[in-house]
């Protein structure tokens, strides 16, 4: 760690591990409710499970890009934070927020929450991922001013990289398209229209720009590659994004009420969203082949280089498999929707989290890597969790193409829920997988309990400077 | 031959290929705004206010957090952009007012309490949904 302010990361990244525990009990809640329909019933109704679950990954991920962007800018700008009190209380802030949306989903019907944050002078509420109240997500937004502008104020005082250019340009699109939040008309149509807005241009759009710029600035430190080509890889790979990726949108306005040229339009451009993707496989392998030094921190280029294959398979492949409108007719809202879902978002985003986490938490203990009992379990974790997600990806791969012949193709279509029975083997499997993922994230949680331990070349910052 | 493919080009480039497809998508997003009156049935929204208050009962009570609508929403429940036209409306009220069915092992959906008022203005904006031109989807009635 070169700056002290760069210390505000710490409580972003703990209550970021800390949410993900929760999203992933919640997810086996829903797991078991998929076969075992009663389960918790009343007490937590799948709907009430699945916001947690959703509220939680997003908050998370969230909290992992600021506390990324926190270390991350102060360190390229070779300056300390603007603001590093300001940061603190930013982050208490929007802990406690999300703590009170999370207790009003478990604790007061939704109708009721909807009632007491009043939903209807702003009618936000009740649309998939933005269901927190209209005052949580005023919230978000000052939240999400303050941390922009502390960080803005930081670059702009500071030295301006490639790196920190697009990190930056990525949040300031995250903050802004999240305003569409904020639009919901009665016009359904127009409704879904605009609701992709957020979700499609930040995990197809702006989020890509955080990922890369995130994953070029753990491979310039774990590899010692020149910044100048790390820096045109970058570029290149943004502009891929961005090119494919915004009328790729196109992709979810097949049969939403929108007309019939999108299919045109958005099966040419999201067939080209894998590029890249792939290109930022290419890339991560191509910086560590060319490697200028090895560094001490095996894990964090396990989890960058990882981070390049998942979120290839997860948003690349798994997203191309469903993403022409002739394939898409079939496969629109089946089970085939979240085996990607889930692949392209711990592939992408959950790792790159985890992966600048793997960099940044030892240093910001005053060490340059973890101890070797730590890196082991904490590869185990990665391995375990990467695995298991893949085979939950599968086992619902499996149930969508099932679900897909038996309720829409074939002479005698079957209703909805006579299918959903005859797929509970695979969904036992899933639940199965998920409870290998549970494991795994323990393990990963525990390799931060073995701090230095076991490390024969251990060494503290300081002595490493002075020797 | 020098390398002409620098970083500034790269950044260059994707600046006005950023720009360059956003202008794209907004052509095309006025298009479609300008397109929509022949296909999203505005007709039924306009002439009943009824819809709109469904559309509130709807979210309100987070029906999407189980089903989809027009294919989107979560997979546990069935789909319910075409469900005016497999069940109809009286069947729809019912089914809400008799939930939960508490048969063991089965899924579950909630006691939502909803008045008749509510629950018709949820029927008229099932009603509508199922009035929008999607292109054909869902494949069969069976959403
Ligand atoms: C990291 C990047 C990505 C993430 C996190 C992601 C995540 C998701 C999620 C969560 C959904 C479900 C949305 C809903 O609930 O309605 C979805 C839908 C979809 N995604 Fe992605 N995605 C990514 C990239 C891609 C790419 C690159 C493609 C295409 C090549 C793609 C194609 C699709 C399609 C076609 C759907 C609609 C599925 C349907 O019709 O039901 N995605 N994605
Ligand atoms: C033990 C592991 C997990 C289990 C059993 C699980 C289970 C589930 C279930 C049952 C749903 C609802 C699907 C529906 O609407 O019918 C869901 C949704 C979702 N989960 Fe998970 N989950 C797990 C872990 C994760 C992880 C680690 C991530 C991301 C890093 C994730 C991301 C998502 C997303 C994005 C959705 C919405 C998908 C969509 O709309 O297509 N889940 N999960
Ligand atoms: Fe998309």
């Amino acid at each position: 760690m070169k700056y002290q302010s760069q210390a505000v990361a710490k409580p972003y990244f703990v209550a970021a591990i800390a949410l993900f525990v929760a999203q992933v009990l919640f997810g086996l809640i829903m797991g078991i409710q998929y076969v075992v329909g009663d389960f918790l019933f009343p007490a937590i109704p799948f709907n009430v499970a699945r916001m947690v679950h959703t509220n939680a990954l997003i908050v998370w991920l969230l909290m992992g890009f600021m506390g990324a962007a926190y270390y991350l800018v102060p360190e390229e700008a070779e300056r300390e934070l603007h603001a590093p009190k300001l940061a603190i209380a930013t982050f208490w802030i929007f802990l406690v927020a999300a703590a009170l949306t999370v207790l009003g989903y478990l604790l007061v019907p939704y109708a009721k929450l909807a009632e007491m944050t009043g939903n209807d002078v702003l009618p936000t509420m009740g649309r998939e991922f933005l269901e927190q109240p209209t005052i949580t997500k005023i919230g978000i937004v000052l939240v999400a001013l303050s941390f922009l502008y502390n960080l803005s104020m930081t670059f702009l005082k500071g030295r301006k990289t490639a790196i920190s250019s697009v990190l930056l340009l990525g949040l300031w699109g995250l903050a802004i398209f999240f305003l569409f939040s904020f639009v919901n008309p009665d016009n359904l149509v127009r409704d879904k229209f605009y609701w992709w807005w957020v979700v499609h241009l930040w995990v197809e759009g702006v989020w890509e720009l955080i990922m890369g710029a995130i994953l070029a600035f753990v491979l310039i430190k774990v590899t010692g590659v020149d910044r100048e080509v790390i820096d045109k890889w970058l570029y290149v790979i943004i502009t891929l994004t961005l090119v494919t990726g915004i009328i790729g949108t196109g992709h979810h306005y097949y049969w939403i009420g929108t007309p019939g040229y999108w299919q045109v339009w958005g099966s040419v451009f999201s067939a080209l969203e894998p590029i890249p993707f792939f290109a930022m496989t290419l890339f991560a392998f191509n910086m560590v082949n060319r490697r200028r030094r090895n560094h001490p921190n095996r894990a964090a280029t396990l989890w960058a280089l990882g981070t390049g294959v998942m979120a290839f398979l997860g948003a690349g492949v798994w997203g191309f498999l469903h993403t022409l409108s002739p394939v898409n007719y079939y496969t629109h809202g089946t089970q085939i929707t979240p085996s990607h879902g889930h692949l392209a978002f711990y592939g992408a985003y959950a790792m790159v989290v985890l992966t600048m986490i793997s960099y940044v938490w030892p240093k910001l203990n005053g060490r340059e890597a973890n101890g070797n009992r730590s890196q082991v379990l904490e590869m185990w974790g990665f391995w375990v969790m990467t695995i298991s997600m893949t085979f939950i990806a599968l086992f619902l791969t499996a149930a969508g193409i099932l679900q897909v012949w038996l309720q829409r193709m074939g002479a005698n279509p079957l209703p909805f829920m006579e299918v959903q029975e005859q797929l509970a083997l695979f969904y036992w499997l899933r639940v199965i997988a998920g409870v290998a993922f549970f494991a795994g994230l323990l393990a990963y949680i525990t390799s931060f309990f073995k701090g230095v331990e076991g490390s024969p070349e251990y060494r503290p910052l300081a002595q490493e400077a002075s020797a | 031959m020098r390398s002409t493919f620098s970083t500034t080009t790269a950044r260059n480039i994707f600046y006005g290929g950023a720009l360059f497809s956003f202008l794209l998508f907004l052509a095309l997003t006025f298009h479609t705004e300008s397109a929509l009156p022949q296909r999203d049935a505005r007709a039924l929204l306009e002439a009943n206010p009824q819809v709109a208050v469904g559309k509130r009962v709807w979210e309100e009570n987070n029906c999407i957090g189980c089903h989809t609508l027009l294919g989107e929403g979560a997979y546990f429940a069935p789909e319910l952009g075409n469900v005016y036209k497999r069940r109809g409306p009286e069947f729809i009220k019912a089914w809400i007012k008799a939930q939960p069915t508490g048969t063991p092992g089965r899924r579950q959906m909630p006691q939502f309490n909803l008045t008749e008022e509510e629950l018709d203005a949820l029927v008229e904006f099932l009603r509508y949904a199922s009035e929008i031109d999607t292109n054909g989807w869902p494949p069969n009635i069976e959403g």
